[in-house]
This record gives C-alpha cells, structure tokens and sequence, in this order.
C-alpha cells in the first residue's frame, strides 16, 4: 500500500496558504547552490519552475524532447488564463474563483489545492504583465477581459487567441535569462525514459538524446516532473502530436502513483473528424461560445440541410434551452454530452453527422462582421484553413474532441507524489480540477505550480535532505534504470512486424473512444479491458519499427510513446470501472438523474483513486485519498 | 489525387544529402501535407524503408516546429501560414512538390528535413527578456499601456520562431525574427530599462551565429507564416544605432551577466 498524505495544512481554507509558507523551512541561500534539481518539461509549469528555481540558487537541470524550450504543447492554448483580479468590478474574488473551480470540477478535487491556486491566480497576471505578456487592453490601457465556461464573471485575461504561447513565451524569456547566466542547464531532444529510485527517493532520470541516441544518467537532489497531459492515448485530440505520457507512465511503474486516470476531458468545440487519414483535431477556442450560438435543427430530417434553409423557429438551440443560467456557456462535459445527444438523435449536422452548428449571425448583426473579425479573427481564420469554409457566412460546424487530461500523478500539497523528491507539475499531475476542468485554468494551474508553489514547498523536502550528498550515477540504480531502458529499446526494434505504429494507435484511440469516451458503462468498459490486452501482444509481435537506435529516429520514438499508451490506456479503463458513479467528465450511464445528468454517489466515491504498479501482468492496487471538504458543501452542480 | 514527391534525404550532419522520388498512394484532398507525409512514412516502414524524417508537433500553426522548402517557397504556396496548415487542396492530381529542408548558414541539416534551429534560442538567452524575478511584479494594472502600443507589441510577439524568414533570405539573415522581439519589449513600458543592452547583446549574438546582414529583399516578410512586418527591421535599426551611440558616452555594460 502506497501512503498517501495530503499534508493539508490545518487551520481555515482562506489561511492554510499563508500559514504553510510561513512554516515551511527554508533552505540556508548558501547551501541552495549544493541542491540540484531536475526539471523534466518546459511547458507552462516547467519552464516557470526552472526559472524561478535557478532564480533562488538551486542548481537546475532542465530536460526537454523538443528542439526548444519553447515549443512545448503550452504554446497552443488560444482562449486565456483566469484570475480573480476583479478589474470589471462584476463581483468576482478569490472565493469566487475557488468555488467555480470546484464546483466545475463536480467536487472531486481537493479543496486547500483549489483555493491556493485561486489565491495565486492574481500574481500569475502581475508577473505576466511585468515579463513583457502583450496582454489585450481596452483603450485606457488597463487590462482586457473575456467571460469563459462555468463563470457567470469576467475574469478571463488574454492575448488575441494565442494566449498560451504569449504565457509560455514569457515564462521561456524568463529560462532563456537563466540559462544565459549559467543557472540553468538546458537539455533540448532529450526524452527522459524512466526515473531513477533510490532509497526510496527520486534521484536521478535516464535520457535519450533523440539526435545521436545516445543515453545518459543524471542524478539530482529532487526531480520534478512538469511533461503535461496524456491526451494523446486516444489517439486524435487537440494536443500537439508529440505529446505523451511516457514520463509519468514510467514513473508509475517505478511507484508514483497515478491519481483518477479516467478523468479525461473531452472539448465541445473541435472541428469534426473527417477522415481515417487524420492526425489532430483542432480546437476552435471555447471563448467563441461568448458570442456564438450552438444549434442543431429539431427535426432530424433537416440535418442535411443547408443551414439557411432551417427556419428560425426550426432550429433547437439546444444549449440555451436545457440551461438557461449559462446557455452557450455551459462547462465543458455538460455541453459536450448535450452535443452527442443531439446528434444520438439523429440530428447533427455535417457528411458525418457528427456535428453541431455554431453560428455567429446574431453576433455580426450586433456587431458587425468587423466586430467579431477583431475578436476572433484568426479563429475563423484556422477554421477557413481547415475546412475551406467561411464562417461569417455559414455557421461552423463543431464536435467535442479530447483536450485535456484532468487525472494524473498523484501529489500532496506540496505537489510531491508519494516518491519521496518526485516532484509532478501541471497537467501531469491530478490535483485541481477534479472530474473537469473549466476553460482558463490550466494555464493558471502550470503557473501557479511553478511560479508560486513549488519555489517554496520544495524546500520542505530539500531540508530533510543532506546538501551535496546525492547519489553519484555509478550507482546501481542507475545502471538498472539504464539497462531497463536500452531493453525496450532493443526489443521494439527487434520486432519483426508488418504494421506502421500508426496502425496500433489508431486502434487504440477508437477503443478508448467506445469504451471510455464521453458516456462509459460497464459492459463497454469491459469490453474494452478484452480488447487493449489484445491489441497490445499484437502489436509488440506485429509492430514495424524502422531504422536505428543510434541515430535520429522518430519511428522508435513513437513506438517507445505509443507502447506506453497501450498499458496506459487500460488503467483508464479500469479506473473507470471502479468510478461506479457520474461524476464531471466521467458519465456512467448506469447513474443518471431523472434530468439526464451526472449522479455522484459521494457517499461511496468522494476520494481519489491513487493506482498503484504492482508488476508486470498484476492488477493495480488502488489506495484512496479521501476527499475532505471543510469548507464548501458538496452541492449538485447546477448551471441551469 | 496523387502527386510525385522529390524529397531531400539526408543521413547525418556529415553526410552527402540528394533528392528521392516517391509516388504517393491515392490522397483526399482535405488532407495537410503532413498528413500526405505520414501516409506516405507509412508505406514506405511497410515496404522496409526508413521514412523521411521531418520536424512538427502542434499541427496548427503555432508552435514553429514545422519547417520544409515545398517547391522552392518556405512553409508551402500560401501566404500567412506555416506547412502544417497546408492543405493538398492547394495542389493538382499528377503535381510534382519539391519539398526541402529550411537552408541557412546557421541551420545546419540534422537529418532529411529536420534542420537545427538552436541558434535562435541562443540569441534570445543574451537578451530576449525582461528581468523581472518571479514575485517581484507590481500590480498588473499599476502600469496602463496604451491600446495601440500594446496591440503593435502582440503584432511583433506573434512570431513563432520558425525560422522561415532565414530561410528565405538570400543572406540568411535573422533579422526579422530578431526585431519582432526587439520591438515587443522596446514598445512596452515594461521594456524600457533594459532596452539599451537587450538589442546591443541580441545583435551582437545574431551575427556571432553567422546569421547574414539584412538588405532589404524583404523576403522574409513575404514567407512569415505570421506575417511579422519587415517595418520591425527598421525600428531595431533605429533601437541599434541609438543604443549604440549611448553606449558609446555611457560604457553601459552589455549581454544576460549585466542584465542578471
Ligand atoms: C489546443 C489547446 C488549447 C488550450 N487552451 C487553453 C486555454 O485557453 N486556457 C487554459 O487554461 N488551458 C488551455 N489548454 C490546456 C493547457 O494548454 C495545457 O493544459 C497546459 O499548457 C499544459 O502545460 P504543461 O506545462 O503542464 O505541459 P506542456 O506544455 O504539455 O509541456 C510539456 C513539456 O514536457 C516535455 N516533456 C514531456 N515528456 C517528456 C519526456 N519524457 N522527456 C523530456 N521532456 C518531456 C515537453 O518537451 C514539454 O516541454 C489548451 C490545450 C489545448 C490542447
Ligand atoms: S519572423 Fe516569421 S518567419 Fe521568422 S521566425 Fe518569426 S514567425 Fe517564423
Ligand atoms: S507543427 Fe506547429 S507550427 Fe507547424
């Protein structure tokens, strides 16, 4: 059994922060230069802890498999990062942030977590704006805002529609300075491939340099894991094509344990599936439900209509209807169920089917077609790209597609998984948003963790640790981690198989999207934990894995991700199957209420399920963490 | 459709690269070009072939990892968007597409069409920042930009540092990528302490690179997948010459060690 401590720090919500820094020990300044630490990702949370740690003095070594800090997945994000500022004077504050947030994730997130990240979110936009973050501002040169999902204010700050890469450029600016002075250093096509234990304690990760495939050792004081979500498992998503889960996965098989694997995100607004060719799903930012409205036709025979051929008083827009208090707005798992309903009735719109309209007439007529082109005009112009279509004059056509990963390695407090010195940040981890996230956070949350979390709660764990007396990586550990990662390597490449990897991953990603998709049972779930076994001994004898270990090789590069997804992906399953509830983004249709929507079952499932490895062809054991609530009444969502 | 591909292939660094043919299979036009290059990787792993090794990762235009020469032109026919967002729409049943790596002095090739771009971050440790120490900001609104300052700064830092501008110049020049992030900070209040050294230490880091001299082609503008503004080239010239005359009378120390 895994020991789970929250260390939740005692004393009221509002306090608990400020307590906790104020009783962290810290580390003498003249010994934090003794301490290295490792930083794995430079996304969001990596690149902003790695620069505000080597900013305190530690030593830090930063790891990326890009070919620059700056291109981790962060830099997509378009819609913009929340933060209880205030500066529209609509009645916001941090409670307010803390409670939308946690009440969007269907209380299935830690409360104290919750509300330091709403606490932080205001220092998250200081820092930002003093970094050089062309924020958009109104014409008195203050502070733009936007409203997003699940919010009833405007607390959405943002930088035309690409505010995820002006937050990670920042946050880049800040490890470029570091690195420039020496602070940091910067490993760029260097995959880490698995997390040295020793003792207990996380000291050291084995890397793969992606261009000359050579593997090296390195050991450090504390490791920190910030490699982003796991998305990707399902094959099509919004995520960069890169993104994977090995860091974390192989972190779990060397014991950290992986927290509500099944709690997946699935975004109302994609551009819908075309074909079997496809390698992304784009995302068509939530911030245009501001302005745009969803509708499908009532009646099924008109869904292959012409759009402006469907009556106004035909036309069901569904969203508005079902919930009134938030209409288009609605939070992300509700609104992406009520798009499948739809078209499970047979009237989605598109070749597919799989479709709903998102029209913007009423927005150009109240604004002007000008108006909505200053708002999101490189949003109608990505979805021109992609579909050859203008939607200022013919509504877009959306789907929900896979977006984030709420699930993750499971972290205390102080964000450190149940490994001593391992360390997880960002989407990697599971801690804030609980069975789904609202649009705007996750950007606060990478933030958050690495600019104003773990700078101090590392120190706790630092302390108890001797300066300079990190094991040297001719340790035994090290070789076996090393050796652990030259056999995988070898052994996919020595498959002698026929199929693509490609092959493997799409079949996957529609298991997983029957199986444990946006509605789950458990006959699906069940048939889905057959089918990955199966898929999985297929593909280690029927993979083709082209080309060369000592060399740039993005076959065995994939191959090596996509392995990992295929044991991943029943963990998904079979987290799902234990969740005997509804819950945010995890709908079991055995549990709905008589409105159709999401029956939590608190009583029996108010904890995060931590799974643990257990071995090769074991089950995994699953320890809870209760979830506690001191503060907040676990209500029924209502956004009606 | 189909379309006959000749495609750079390249081993190594150090080794000899040539052009190679392909026939791909039958496409659907709504596919990217990249996914015209998966499928076409896909069949040559089945026939035991190595496929062509090329940079992407977000697919939409906004990481900068995607690169490729298609037919003579950086980031493929059309302009303002990168490779990634090139759709086989834009070419004909029986087309033959040159496709090669971006070409610069200062991009060596890794492999096929993957080239090193790392130049570009160095440039920026010398100098593409602000210093400002993580909790040290003031308030977010203590400092009112105005409307039109901070939308020219988002123009500039719309870049994303994909390098088709060097490619695309026949002097291999970085000076469009340089400016647009001179310009971000130089038009912020934020910028201004610093403004001095960070163009003085960024320019002296770009030539260092072997980056070549700007004369005016403008060709980088042309390809920008962004299309970041070559009137940004002309407002670091003029940061440059005024930085440089002041730190003629000032001696103001230069580079990251002076800003730390
Ligand atoms: C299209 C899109 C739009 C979005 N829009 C918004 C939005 O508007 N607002 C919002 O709040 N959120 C948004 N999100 C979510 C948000 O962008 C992400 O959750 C967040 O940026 C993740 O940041 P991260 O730092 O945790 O990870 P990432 O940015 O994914 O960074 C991961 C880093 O880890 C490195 N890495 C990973 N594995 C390894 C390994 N094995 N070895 C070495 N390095 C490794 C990578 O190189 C990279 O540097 C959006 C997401 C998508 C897909
Ligand atoms: S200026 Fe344009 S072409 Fe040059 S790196 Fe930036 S985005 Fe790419
Ligand atoms: S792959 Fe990201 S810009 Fe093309």
């Amino acid at each position: 059994m895994a020991k789970l401590e929250s260390k939740i720090p005692s004393g009221p919500l509002a306090q608990k922060w400020t307590k906790h820094k104020a009783e962290i020990k810290l580390v003498n300044p003249a010994n934090k230069r003794k301490y290295e630490v490792i930083v794995v990702g430079a996304g969001l949370a990596g690149a902003s802890a790695a620069a505000s740690l080597a900013e305190l003095g530690y030593g830090v070594k930063c790891f990326v498999f890009h070919d620059s800090p700056r291109r981790a997945h962060s830099i997509a994000a378009q819609g913009g990062i929340n933060a209880a500022k205030n500066y529209q004077n609509d009645g916001d504050s941090v409670y307010r942030l803390f409670y939308d947030t946690i009440k969007g994730g269907d209380f299935r997130a830690r409360e104290a977590n919750v509300h330091r990240l709403a606490e932080v979110s205001v220092n998250i936009i200081d820092q930002c704006v003093a970094q050089g973050v062309p924020f958009a501002r109104e014409y008195g040169g203050l502070l733009a805002n936007r409203s997003f999902g699940g919010a009833q204010v405007s607390r959405t700050f943002y930088a035309r529609g690409q505010t995820g890469q002006q937050l990670l450029l920042g946050a880049y600016s800040a490890l470029s300075r570091m690195i420039g002075l020496g602070a940091v250093q910067m490993f760029t096509h260097s995959e880490m491939l698995d997390l040295v234990v020793v003792g207990g304690h996380a000291k050291g990760i084995i890397v793969r340099d992606l261009v000359t495939g050579e593997i090296s050792r390195h050991a450090a004081d504390a490791v920190v894991l910030a490699t982003g979500g796991y998305g990707n498992v399902f094959n099509l998503s919004t995520y960069a094509r890169n993104s994977n889960a090995t860091a974390i996965w192989r972190a779990y098989k060397r014991g950290a344990c992986f927290a509500n694997p099944c709690f997946t995100q699935i975004h109302p607004t994609c551009i819908p599936v075309t074909g079997d060719y496809q390698s992304k799903l784009t995302l068509m930012s939530e911030s245009l439900r501001n302005d745009g409205r969803i509708w499908v036709p009532k009646k099924p025979e008109d869904s292959k209509k012409n759009p402006s051929d469907i009556a106004e008083g035909d036309r069901d827009y569904y969203l508005e209807r079902m919930y009134p208090a938030f209409g288009n707005l609605a939070p992300r798992d509700i609104s992406s169920r009520a798009a499948k309903k739809v078209c499970d009735e047979g009237r989605g719109v598109g070749a597919s089917g799989l479709g709903v309209y998102l029209d913007f007439s009423d927005a150009i007529k109240r604004l002007t077609e000008a108006g909505v082109r200053e708002r999101y005009g490189n949003l109608f112009d990505i979805y021109h790209e992609i579909t050859d279509e203008n939607a200022y004059q013919v509504p877009m056509r959306i789907f929900p597609a896979v977006h984030y990963t709420m699930g993750g390695l499971w972290v205390d407090y102080n964000l450190m998984s149940n490994v001593p010195g391992l360390f997880v940040l960002g989407e990697a981890n599971f801690s804030d948003h609980g069975a789904n996230r609202l649009g705007a956070s996750a950007l606060m949350q990478g933030l958050a963790d690495g600019y104003f979390v773990l700078p101090y709660t590392i120190a706790d764990y630092l302390v108890g640790q001797k300066p300079a007396a990190r094991p040297k990586t001719a340790a035994a550990e090290f070789q076996q981690a090393e050796d652990n990662v030259r056999g995988i390597t070898a052994r996919l490449l020595a498959v002698p198989g026929k199929e693509p990897i490609s092959h493997f991953h799409k079949r996957l990603g529609k298991i997983l999207w029957n199986g444990c998709g946006m509605a789950r049972n458990a006959t699906n779930l069940k048939k889905a934990l057959q089918e990955i076994p199966a898929l999985r001994a297929e593909f280690w004898q029927n993979v083709n894995v082209p080309g060369e270990d000592a060399a740039l090789n993005q076959s065995l590069e994939r191959a090596g991700r996509v392995a990992d997804f295929l044991e991943l992906a029943e963990l998904l399953c079979v987290d799902a199957l234990d969740r005997d509830e509804s819950c945010g983004c995890h709908f079991r249709e055995e549990h709905v209420d008589p409105e159709g929507e999401c029956l939590r079952n608190d009583d029996q499932y108010a904890y995060a399920a931590a799974w643990e490895y257990q071995g090769e062809g074991q089950a995994p054991l699953l320890n809870k963490e209760p979830l506690v609530y001191e503060t907040v009444h676990m209500a029924k969502r209502n956004y009606k | 459709m189909k379309v006959k591909l000749k495609v750079w292939r390249q081993m190594s660094a150090n080794s000899a690269g040539g052009f190679k043919e392909y026939e791909t299979p039958d496409l659907n036009s709504n596919m990217s070009f990249l996914e015209m290059l998966d499928v076409v990787n896909d069949e040559l792993t089945i026939k035991g072939e190595e496929p062509i090794a090329f940079d992407h990762d977000c697919r939409e235009g906004i990481c900068g990892t995607c690169s490729l020469v298609i037919n003579g032109k950086p980031h493929g026919p059309h302009r303002g968007v990168a490779t990634c967002q090139t759709y086989m729409r834009n070419f004909s049943d029986g087309d033959v597409i040159t496709v090669e790596p971006f070409r610069a002095r200062s991009f060596p090739v890794i492999k096929d069409l993957i080239v090193d771009r790392s130049a570009f971050d160095r440039i920026m440790q010398v100098g593409g920042f602000i210093s400002v120490r993580t909790g040290s900001a003031c308030d977010a609104n203590a400092v009112p930009v105005p409307k039109e300052a901070a939308d020219l700064a988002m123009d500039a830092a719309a870049c994303i540092g994909c390098g088709a501008c060097v490619a695309a110049c026949k002097n291999g020049s970085a000076m469009l990528f340089v400016s647009a992030k001179v310009s971000q900070f130089g038009l912020l209040p934020q910028g201004q302490p610093e403004r001095d050294q960070r163009v003085l230490a960024m320019v002296k880091q770009m030539d260092a690179e072997g980056f070549g001299n700007c004369t005016n082609y403008y060709e980088c503008s042309a390809v920008c997948p962004k299309l970041i503004s070559h009137e940004f080239i002309a407002r670091m010239n003029r940061d440059f010459l005024k930085a440089t005359l002041r730190s003629a009378f000032t001696q103001a120390p230069t580079g990251a060690s002076a800003a730390g």
